[in-house]
C-alpha cells in the first residue's frame, strides 16, 4: 500500500471559531510530515468532496484524516471506496461544540486529536478479503410447525434446505392437537390445526431434503461451511454441508408429576396435553371411560411459581380457552370452569375470550387453588379461595385439567453437538432459553449462523411460532450471504475484517478461546487457538484478552491504540493540566458524546477519548502505555452488562470489568490509587449524565494528584 | 440463491419498517423506505425505555441507523406518502409524494436557525406538551440528521431562518414532487397512534390537566422531554408524589377499542418503576381487570409487585375528578375487596391502546384490507404485500421484530417471484 495521508482540517461548524486551524495544519506537516494538509470552511459540502476527490487521485493519497464532525454523519459523503482508508477526527462534537472557543485548552485538545488520528491512519491497512466455498443450504432441526415453516419459507427464497426430524412422522407437537387457536380475525373461533397442508406442502417442495428418524450427532465448522453428521434410525450415519441452522426443537412440557399439590396423583386430574389428546380422539372421558359432565381448568400450574417454571409460558390461557370449547361441544349441559391468576388473552385474542365469556357454560373466575381433593366416587373438587364468585368457594368436577407450561428442549440436551471447544450446545441467556434477551435484536445467539426458532426459542403459542419461524430463517439466509462475500453479521454488520494470530509467539494461554463470546477460536492439543473466521463477530475481545498481544485486526490493533496514547502530549505536573484518557464504546458511548454536543453541553477539556469495537477488546497494556507516559486517570465507558446486559457483544463489557479488576493489584504495587482506573456502564440515555461523571472523576484526579510517573 | 428480481417498498419507517427494510437489505435485496414524518424513528424515538430490561430505545434505533448508513441498498425517503398503489405482486406500480422538509442535505444541525425563529408550534413528537420553533430538530435520533420547517406556521413573508443558516441548507420555496416506482412487494409498517382518550366519558382527559395518557407519561419521563426527565404535574410543575394508572383505558370495550393492545400493562409497570426511581417516597395505584405480562415478562411483574408503595387493585375505574390544588380524584371499583375505592393524586395515567394507522388514515385504492379491528391481518391480503409491526395487529417491541424480520423474508419471496 502506499501510504500517502492527507490531513483536512474542516473550518465549518465553528471549529474556525474554536481554534486556529493553521497551527493544527502545523501539527500534521511538522511533527507527522504528511504530505498534503489542507483546510476547507465547509468540507462536507459539494466543493470540499471534490477536493477530496481531487487530492485522492492527484496527490496519489490512500489514507485521509478529516478533523471535522463525528463519523456517525456523513459516513456516505466521505466514503471514497474500499481502497481509502477515511479516519474521523471529531473535532465538532469534542472540541467546537463541547469546548470555550479560543483557549489554550481547547487548541491543546485539538492539536491533541489531530495526532491521535494522524498517527491511527497511517498504522490502518486494508482488509484482506476472506474467501469460502460456501455452503448456501440450510439446516433445520425439527419437523414440528416451526421447522417446517422455516423450511418452507427458505424455499420458497430459493434457498435448499435440509429438514431432520428424529420421529419418523413430520408435525411434532401439532399432531396431537384437536383444534388450534384462533390465528385469523375476527379471532373468535378456533381452527382445524391445517397440518396436513403443510406437511404436503413440505414433503413435496423440491428444494427441501427430509432427513427423517434422524437425529444430530455432531455439527462442525463455521458459519457457510457446517459439516453436519446425522445419525439416522440409530445406527446408521450420514453427512451433509450447511450454510447456517436454525434450531426448531420446540418445547417440553412441564413435568407434571412434579405437581403434586394440585392433586396430579388423582386418576380424574391430567395435563392439558392429555386432554388435547383426548379431544382429538373423539370422547371427553374420566378414567373409567364415563362422560365428563364438567371440567375444571387449573391455570399456571407449575408457572410463574418459583418453585417449578418461574415465568409464564404464554400460551395456556388462550389453549384452556380453546379446550373448554371442547367440553361445550359435546353438551349443552357440559360445564368448563376456568381458574385463572391473570387472563392472558393479550391483542386480538381478547376477541377470543370475549367470545368465551359469553358463553353460558364457560365460567370464568381469577382466584387461587388452595386444594385439590379426590371424592370417594373419584370426582375431584377444587378449593378456590379470593375469587370473584365469593371468597371461598368448592368446585367439584368430573375432570381436572393442569394448565402447564413448558421447557426449551434445549434444556437437558444440547441437540446441535456442536464440535466447539466451548461445548456443544448454545449458550443459553435466560430461563433455559437460548434466546439473546436483547429487546431490539431477538434473534442473536453467542454461536453465528445458528439461529433458535419457536418454542425452544422462547416460550411461545403455535401461531407465534411459525411467524418466528420466518424471523429466523430470514437470518440464517443472511447470514450466508453476507459470509459468502466475506463480510461479517451483527452488528458490526459488513465489516470484512478478522483477527489475525502471530501464532509462533503464542505462549496457549487459552485466555482468548476461553473468553470469546461466540466460540469463534477452536484449539490444538497443545491448546494453540485457531480462528475459525465465518464466526467472529469483529469485538476484539480475544485483542484485549492475550498477555502477549499476538492478535489483532488490519484497521484495529493493540498497537494502534497503544499508539494514539503515546501520541498525546502531556503537560508536566508544573503545568497543573491534569490528562484524563477516556476508552469510549462505539456503540453506546461514542454516540451518547454526540447528543452531548448536539446540546452543547460542555465538560472538561483534559480528556481524551479514544473509541473502541468493545470494551471487551481493552487490552491491559493500555492502562500501562496510558500511566506510564503521565495520564492521571482512565475511564473506561461502554454497555451494561449483568443479568439485563445491554452490551452488543453479549459479554464484551462484563469480560472488560473482571480484566480491569486485576488491575487494582499492579497499582497499588505501583503506590497507584486503584481509582484512577474505573469502568463505567453508559447507555445513550445516559448522555447528560456522562459530563457529571467527567466531573466527579476529574475532581478526584485532582484530589490524587498528579500521576507520579509524570515526565519520566 | 434466486436471481434477485424486484425491489422491495417498505412503507413506514418506525422500528418494524426499519427492521423490514434492513433484514432484506443485508440479505442482498433492494429496498426503498418511506415514512411519512420528517424522520425514521417512529413511536420508539420518543420513548424513555423498554419493558422489561428498563433499555434504551436509542440503543437499538442507532445501531439500526448505523446499518443503514452503510447499507447501499436501502433508499430512505422522509415526509413521502403513498399516494396510489396499482399491479400486482412483482410488479406494483406506486405513486409516491415527498412533501419538502424546506431543509437540504447541507444542514449540518449548527442550530443558528431556532434562536432567529419567531414562530411556535406544539410539538408532535411531544404531544403538545411543549412548543418548538416552526423550524427544528425533529428529535434526538432523527434520520436524516437535518432539521425540518412546519411551513404552515411561517409568518407570511418571514424568511429569518434563510439568512441567518451559514451552510444555505434552507430553501422555503421547497416543492412536493411525485415519483413513481415498481416494487415487486410491499410491506405496511405504518405503525399505530394512540386511542383518543378525550372520547373515554368521565376520565377528563384533555380537561384536566393532570390526566394524560401512556405515551404523554413516556415523554415526562425522557431525558431529551418536555421536563428533561423529571416527573412533574403538568399543571404546575410540582414534582409527582401519586400516580394512578388506569388500565384498559378505552380498550377490551366495545364502545371503543375491542381488542387489548398487549402492551398497556407493561407499559405502566414500566412507567411506575419510573416514578418509583425518580421519588423513592411516591405511591402508585394501578387499577386492572388482567395484568398480562405474558412469557419471561413474568418476572417484571414479579418485581415491580416487590415495591410496596405499588399498590395494584382488579377493578373498573369508573370516573375521574378534579380534587384539591391541582389533584385529581380517581373512582373505581375494587373487585376483589368488594365496593368502590376513591384516591386522590396528583397524576393520572390513562393506559390507552394502540390503534392502526391504517384504519384512521387507509391508504389510496382497495388494496390493503383491514380486519374488522382495523389489522392488515395477513391472510387476508392479495399476494405481494404484507404488514409489519402494529399494522398486522397490536404487538410489543421484541415481537415487531421477530415478525418484521419474517416479513422480510416474505417480501424476498415475492422479490424472487416464487
Amino acid at each position: 500500500m502506499a501510504n500517502k495521508t492527507g490531513v483536512y482540517i474542516c473550518s465549518g461548524c465553528e471549529i474556525g471559531e474554536a481554534t486556529n486551524v493553521e497551527e493544527l495544519q502545523q501539527v500534521a506537516l511538522k511533527e507527522f510530515r504528511v504530505p498534503v494538509c489542507k483546510t476547507h470552511p465547509i468540507l462536507c459540502s459539494e466543493e470540499g468532496v471534490n477536493l477530496l476527490k481531487g487530492d485522492l487521485e492527484n496527490e496519489g493519497l490512500d489514507r485521509l484524516v478529516l478533523g471535522a464532525c463525528s463519523g456517525r454523519y456523513h459516513e456516505d459523503t466521505f466514503d471514497f471506496g474500499k481502497e481509502v482508508v477515511v479516519e474521523r477526527a471529531p473535532l465538532r462534537e469534542y472540541v467546537s461544540w463541547t469546548q470555550p472557543h479560543q483557549e489554550e485548552d481547547t487548541q491543546m485538545l485539538a492539536a491533541d486529536y489531530i495526532r491521535m488520528h494522524t498517527t491511527a491512519v497511517q498504522m490502518k491497512q486494508l482488509a484482506t478479503p476472506f474467501e469460502q466455498n460456501t455452503e448456501e443450504a440450510l439446516l433445520v432441526v425439527g419437523g414440528g410447525v416451526t421447522g417446517m415453516t422455516s423450511a418452507l419459507e427458505s424455499a420458497k427464497a430459493g434457498y435448499a434446505v435440509h429438514l431432520v426430524e428424529k420421529e419418523d412422522r413430520l408435525g411434532g407437537f401439532a399432531r396431537k392437537l384437536h383444534r388450534r387457536t384462533p390465528s385469523r380475525s375476527p379471532f373468535e373461533l378456533t381452527e382445524s390445526p391445517d397440518l396436513d397442508e403443510l406437511i404436503r406442502e413440505v414433503e413435496s417442495h423440491p428444494k427441501i431434503t427430509l432427513h427423517m428418524s434422524s437425529t444430530i450427532a455432531s455439527i462442525a465448522g463455521a458459519p457457510g461451511d457446517f459439516s453436519v453428521r446425522l445419525n439416522v434410525n440409530n445406527g446408521n450415519e450420514k453427512s451433509l454441508r450447511a450454510g447456517a441452522v436454525v434450531l426448531a426443537s420446540g418445547g417440553k412440557p412441564y413435568d407434571a408429576s412434579r405437581l403434586t399439590h394440585l392433586g396430579i396423583a388423582h386418576d380424574n386430574v391430567i395435563t392439558s396435553v392429555e386432554f388435547e389428546q383426548m379431544a382429538a380422539s373423539g370422547k371427553i372421558v374420566r378414567k373409567d371411560g364415563q362422560e365428563a359432565n364438567s371440567v375444571v381448568f387449573i391455570q399456571c400450574a407449575g408457572s410463574r411459581d418459583p418453585d417449578h417454571l418461574p415465568y409464564c409460558s404464554s400460551f395456556c390461557c388462550t389453549v384452556s380457552l380453546k379446550q373448554a370449547g371442547y367440553v361445550r361441544e359435546a353438551g349443552a349441559d357440559k360445564k368448563a370452569y376456568v381458574i385463572y391468576r391473570d387472563m392472558i388473552t393479550p391483542g386480538q385474542y381478547e376477541n377470543f375470550y370475549r367470545a368465551r365469556q359469553n358463553d353460558p357454560g364457560i365460567f370464568l373466575t381469577k382466584g387461587d387453588v388452595s386444594g385439590v381433593h379426590e371424592n370417594p366416587d373419584k370426582t375431584v373438587t377444587v378449593d378456590v379461595d379470593n375469587s370473584l364468585l365469593g371468597e371461598k368457594v368448592a368446585i367439584a368436577a368430573d375432570l381436572v385439567v393442569l394448565a402447564i407450561g413448558i421447557e426449551a428442549s434445549t434444556r437437558d440436551d444440547p441437540i446441535l453437538n456442536l464440535q466447539y471447544r466451548q461445548g456443544p450446545g448454545l449458550p443459553d441467556q435466560k430461563y433455559g432459553f437460548p434466546d439473546s434477551h436483547f429487546i431490539c435484536f431477538p434473534y442473536e445467539t453467542r454461536r453465528t449462523g445458528i439461529f433458535t426458532a419457536g418454542a425452544v426459542h422462547q416460550p411461545m403459542d403455535m401461531n407465534f411460532s411459525r411467524k418466528d419461524a420466518a424471523g429466523a430463517a430470514l437470518k440464517a439466509i443472511q447470514t450466508i450471504e453476507l459470509t459468502r462475500q466475506g463480510k461479517t453479521v451483527h452488528p458490526r454488520v459488513g465489516d470484512e475484517t478478522f483477527p489475525v494470530f502471530r501464532l509462533d509467539q503464542c505462549t496457549q494461554c487459552k485466555r482468548c478461546t476461553e473468553e470469546c463470546p461466540f466460540g469463534v477460536l477452536e484449539e490444538d492439543e497443545r491448546g494453540t487457538p485457531s480462528i475459525q473466521e465465518a464466526r467472529c463477530r469483529g469485538c476484539g475481545v480475544c485483542m484485549g484478552a492475550c498477555p502477549v498481544r499476538i492478535i489483532s485486526f488490519k484497521d484495529y490493533s493493540v498497537d494502534i491504540i497503544g499508539d494514539m496514547i503515546k501520541s498525546i502530549e502531556i503537560p508536566d505536573e508544573f503545568e497543573e493540566k491534569p490528562r484524563i484518557l477516556i476508552f469510549a464504546c462505539e456503540n453506546d458511548t461514542v454516540p451518547a458524546f454526540d447528543m452531548m454536543a448536539l446540546e452543547r453541553i460542555r465538560y472538561s477539556p483534559y480528556v481524551r477519548i479514544i473509541p473502541l469495537r468493545c470494551l471487551g477488546g481493552v487490552n491491559l497494556v493500555w492502562v500501562s502505555d496510558a500511566l506510564s507516559v503521565g495520564f492521571d486517570g482512565v475511564m473506561f465507558m461502554g454497555c451494561k452488562y449483568g443479568d439485563d446486559y445491554q452490551c452488543h457483544f453479549m459479554k464484551g463489557s462484563e469480560l472488560a470489568n473482571v480484566r480491569l479488576s486485576k488491575v487494582e493489584e499492579t497499582l497499588s504495587r505501583l503506590q497507584l490509587e486503584p481509582e484512577r482506573i474505573r469502568q463505567y456502564e453508559v447507555s445513550m440515555n445516559d448522555y447528560k449524565q456522562v459530563a457529571k461523571l467527567i466531573e466527579t472523576f476529574a475532581s478526584d484526579i485532582d484530589d490524587y494528584g498528579p500521576n507520579p510517573f509524570k515526565g519520566m | 440463491m434466486a436471481e434477485n428480481k424486484g425491489l422491495i417498498l417498505v412503507v413506514g419507517g418506525g422500528i418494524s419498517g426499519i427492521t423490514t427494510a434492513l433484514e432484506a437489505a443485508e440479505t442482498g435485496y433492494e429496498v426503498i423506505l418511506i415514512e411519512t414524518r420528517p424522520s425514521l424513528g417512529g413511536r420508539v424515538a420518543g420513548f424513555h425505555q423498554y419493558f422489561p430490561k428498563l433499555c434504551p430505545p436509542t440503543c437499538g434505533v442507532e445501531i439500526n441507523y448505523q446499518r443503514l448508513r452503510r447499507n447501499r441498498r436501502v433508499q430512505v425517503h422522509t415526509n413521502t406518502q403513498v399516494g396510489e398503489i396499482s399491479g400486482e405482486a412483482g410488479n406494483f406500480t406506486v405513486k409516491l409524494v415527498k412533501s419538502p422538509a424546506y431543509v437540504n442535505n447541507k444542514c449540518v444541525m449548527c442550530d443558528k436557525c431556532t434562536p432567529v425563529c419567531p414562530a411556535e408550534v406544539p410539538s408532535d413528537h411531544d404531544y403538545g406538551m411543549r412548543n418548538t420553533k416552526a423550524i427544528h430538530l425533529p428529535h434526538r435520533m432523527a434520520y436524516p440528521p437535518r432539521f425540518v420547517v412546519e411551513r404552515a406556521h411561517c409568518p407570511s413573508g418571514c424568511d429569518k431562518c434563510v439568512s441567518a443558516c451559514p451552510y444555505g441548507a434552507i430553501d422555503l420555496n421547497m416543492e412536493s414532487r411525485e415519483f413513481e416506482v415498481n416494487p415487486a412487494s410491499i410491506v405496511m409498517a405504518t405503525g399505530w397512534r394512540p386511542y383518543d382518550a378525550t372520547r373515554l366519558e368521565r376520565m377528563q382527559f384533555g380537561a384536566l390537566p393532570n390526566v394524560i395518557s401512556n405515551v404523554m407519561m413516556e415523554r415526562l419521563a425522557a431525558t431529551d422531554g418536555p421536563t428533561a426527565g423529571k416527573i412533574n404535574r403538568p399543571s404546575d410543575g410540582k414534582k409527582v408524589e401519586t400516580v394512578v394508572f388506569v388500565q384498559c383505558a378505552g380498550s377490551r370495550d366495545q364502545d371503543h377499542l375491542p381488542y387489548c393492545s398487549s402492551i398497556c400493562c407493561l407499559a405502566s409497570l414500566k412507567q411506575a418503576n419510573y416514578v418509583r426511581t425518580a421519588n423513592p417516597d411516591a405511591r402508585v395505584f394501578i387499577f386492572y381487570i388482567d395484568i398480562r405480562t405474558p412469557g419471561k415478562f413474568e418476572a417484571f411483574y414479579s418485581r415491580t409487585r416487590e415495591d410496596k408503595n405499588i399498590e395494584f387493585i382488579k377493578g373498573k375505574v369508573a370516573r375521574v375528578e378534579p380534587g384539591q390544588d391541582g389533584r385529581v380524584i380517581v373512582e373505581a371499583e375494587d373487585i376483589l375487596r368488594g365496593g368502590k375505592v376513591r384516591v386522590e393524586v396528583d397524576l393520572v395515567v390513562l393506559a390507552t391502546g394502540m390503534e392502526s394507522n391504517l384504519k384512521t388514515q387507509g391508504i389510496n385504492g382497495d388494496i390493503v384490507h383491514l380486519d374488522e379491528d382495523g389489522f392488515a391481518s395477513a391472510h387476508l391480503q392479495q399476494p405481494g404485500i404484507f404488514a409489519a409491526g402494529v399494522a398486522q395487529g397490536p404487538v410489543d417491541v421484541n415481537s415487531s421484530i421477530q415478525e418484521a424480520t419474517g416479513v422480510a423474508l416474505k417480501a424476498i419471496q415475492a422479490a424472487v417471484g416464487e
